[in-house]
């Protein structure tokens, strides 16, 4: 791209708010009632995040990894594409998140939790729950109708935060799970930005507080040695 | 060459004869209001096409959305009711160009329309691919006018375009560029080859285009379409916040709209506006700016100071 400095954001959003918000309309009417399906989906990994169980390591990460593969087809590819080229890019980046799940949580069986032990594990079922219960209802208190309401395992935003309160809670940091999630909110809290959306900062700021809680889990256990040398 | 109705194009002509040539040449207030639509002449044909188009950028982007899809069927109608030819879009606006097929087919394909497309890939080879692409989109016969689009791979894309007219695929070939990039790339080219269009961003605060590039293509003989005439609609918001001045009404507009647009079409080397909008009553304001008396020089500098202070 030539003089690439004069271009702005806003010279890359090729498509109104209207019609941004339309397609999760359209899309809601189009899949209903998955909604439901994905919604127990929520609810099921965090029971198995609180309860505990051998198996509740790879039934999260698969459960994960159907909604992220969710969204990249049904969404991204089927819906999003119409009216944003960059859709499809989009959609490869979901895939690769629900093949690493795959690969990280079910083949190797590497996610542990320990949710309820410390504060960094509660602030990661917050999130969770924050994903599932909270961030859908901010398009409709912002004034948009119920029927354009983004909701987890369907919708990109609710999806990526959920699973970045999951790897949070998880026992070690999965880096590598990470950066899509996280990538992703930048690029949504971007789009909305640009679209002047009220509630443009959230998932960015919820995405920042990701990063602290990690920074934190990363750094905590570290300082006592370092205290005690 | 596309089939024109020589009634049309007769009456077409005429309609600039005496609104756009006369309104030029006499003094601020030229002419009572009339029906007809001011059009102007592109130089490399003498046809002319009316000087206020249809943007595609943004608006016409609404996927499979039927709603969204009928409500721009509307406006192409209104724009066509109201004497509107040049519609422009390009691949790079995602679902505009099915939209605008989908608008034509409702419409039983408007024989007025002057198709305004674009290609836009950085493979010169895939071109003609990408132009088949957008013409089965459009559900059109072939384009009025192919553009290379922000100049990417344009000496690959103008050797196609040029061939292309050369076969008949094609009536006019241009290139275009949007707020002020690359223009001492837009000059060259202009300069060194046989374009019909070139499309450039202008508006009454962005006006760098005056000082050469329309003069340039005054002396070449190429029309010259403008894009964003509204700033993508940050323009019209900022002024709307302020009263329309009453020298608006001696050149006949009732809102910044109207106002805007006509002190773009009434520099002497434009030749089209393409306003875009999702409102089938923005598309008859738009389109009434080709109507009425129109700004002199005089007034075209004080509207230029005017809006400034704001």
């Amino acid at each position: 791209m030539s003089e690439w400095w004069t271009y702005s954001l806003a010279d890359f959003l090729m498509f109104s708010p209207r019609t941004y918000y339309r397609l999760f309309e359209l899309y809601n009417l189009a899949i209903w009632p998955l909604q439901i399906v994905a919604l127990a989906l929520g609810v099921a990994i965090l029971a198995l995040l609180l309860r505990g169980g051998v198996w509740r390591g790879r039934a999260v990460a698969a459960m994960l990894a159907v909604c992220w593969a969710w969204v990249a087809w049904a969404y991204f590819l089927e819906r999003y594409d119409t009216i944003n080229w960059a859709a499809s890019y989009f959609a490869v980046g979901f895939v690769i998140e629900a093949l690493l799940l795959v690969w990280t949580g079910v083949v190797r069986d590497r996610l542990r939790f320990r949710p309820g032990s410390d504060l960094i594990g509660r602030a990661g079922i917050c999130i969770v729950l924050f994903a599932l219960f909270l961030l859908p209802l901010i398009g409709p208190l912002a004034g948009r109708p119920w029927l354009q309401v983004e909701l987890f395992g369907v919708a990109p935003d609710p999806t990526a935060i959920a699973t970045t309160g999951v790897l949070i809670a998880s026992h070690r940091t999965h880096w590598e799970l990470l950066i899509i999630p996280l990538l992703w909110c930048v690029i949504s809290g971007t789009t909305l930005w640009t679209m002047q959306s009220p509630d443009a900062l959230v998932v960015p700021a919820v995405a920042a507080l990701v990063l602290a809680l990690l920074g934190w889990k990363t750094l905590l256990p570290r300082l006592p040695s370092r205290h005690e040398a | 060459m596309k089939d024109i109705p020589r009634f049309s194009r007769r009456r077409l002509i005429g309609s600039f004869a005496v609104t756009g040539a006369a309104a030029m040449l006499l003094p601020r207030i030229a002419l009572p209001q009339q029906r007809a639509i001011l059009t102007r002449p592109i130089p490399s044909s003498k046809e002319a096409i009316p000087v206020v188009g249809l943007g595609s950028w943004i608006t016409f982007n609404v996927g499979d959305d039927p709603v969204a899809r009928d409500a721009c069927m509307e406006v192409m109608r209104a724009f066509f009711e109201d004497g509107g030819r040049l519609i422009d879009s390009s691949p790079m606006y995602g679902s505009s160009q099915k939209v605008i097929g989908y608008g034509l087919a409702k419409l039983k394909q408007p024989p007025s329309l002057f198709s305004a497309e674009k290609v836009w890939i950085s493979s010169g080879s895939r071109g003609p691919g990408q132009i088949e692409t957008s013409r089965r989109y459009w559900g059109v016969p072939r384009f009025d006018l192919l553009q290379v689009h922000n100049l990417l791979s344009w000496e690959d894309h103008l050797k196609t375009l040029f061939a292309m007219k050369a076969a008949g695929q094609v009536r006019y070939v241009g290139i275009t560029t949007s707020e002020g990039r690359r223009h001492r790339d837009i000059e060259q080219i202009m300069r060194t080859q046989p374009l019909d269009f070139v499309q450039v961003t202008y508006n009454i605060l962005d006006r760098e285009v005056e000082e050469r590039i329309l003069p340039l293509a005054r002396d070449r003989g190429i029309a010259v379409i403008v894009n964003r005439p509204f700033r993508e609609g940050e323009l019209t918001k900022k002024l709307q916040r302020h009263p329309l001045p009453n020298w608006a009404a001696e050149i006949d507009c009732t809102s910044w709209a109207q106002t805007i647009l006509k002190f773009i079409v009434t520099h002497p080397a434009v030749t089209c506006a393409i306003p875009a909008t999702t409102r089938v009553d923005h598309v008859r304001e738009n389109l009434a700016a080709a109507r009425g008396r129109l700004p002199d020089a005089a007034m075209r500098a004080r509207m230029v100071a005017h809006v400034e202070k704001l």
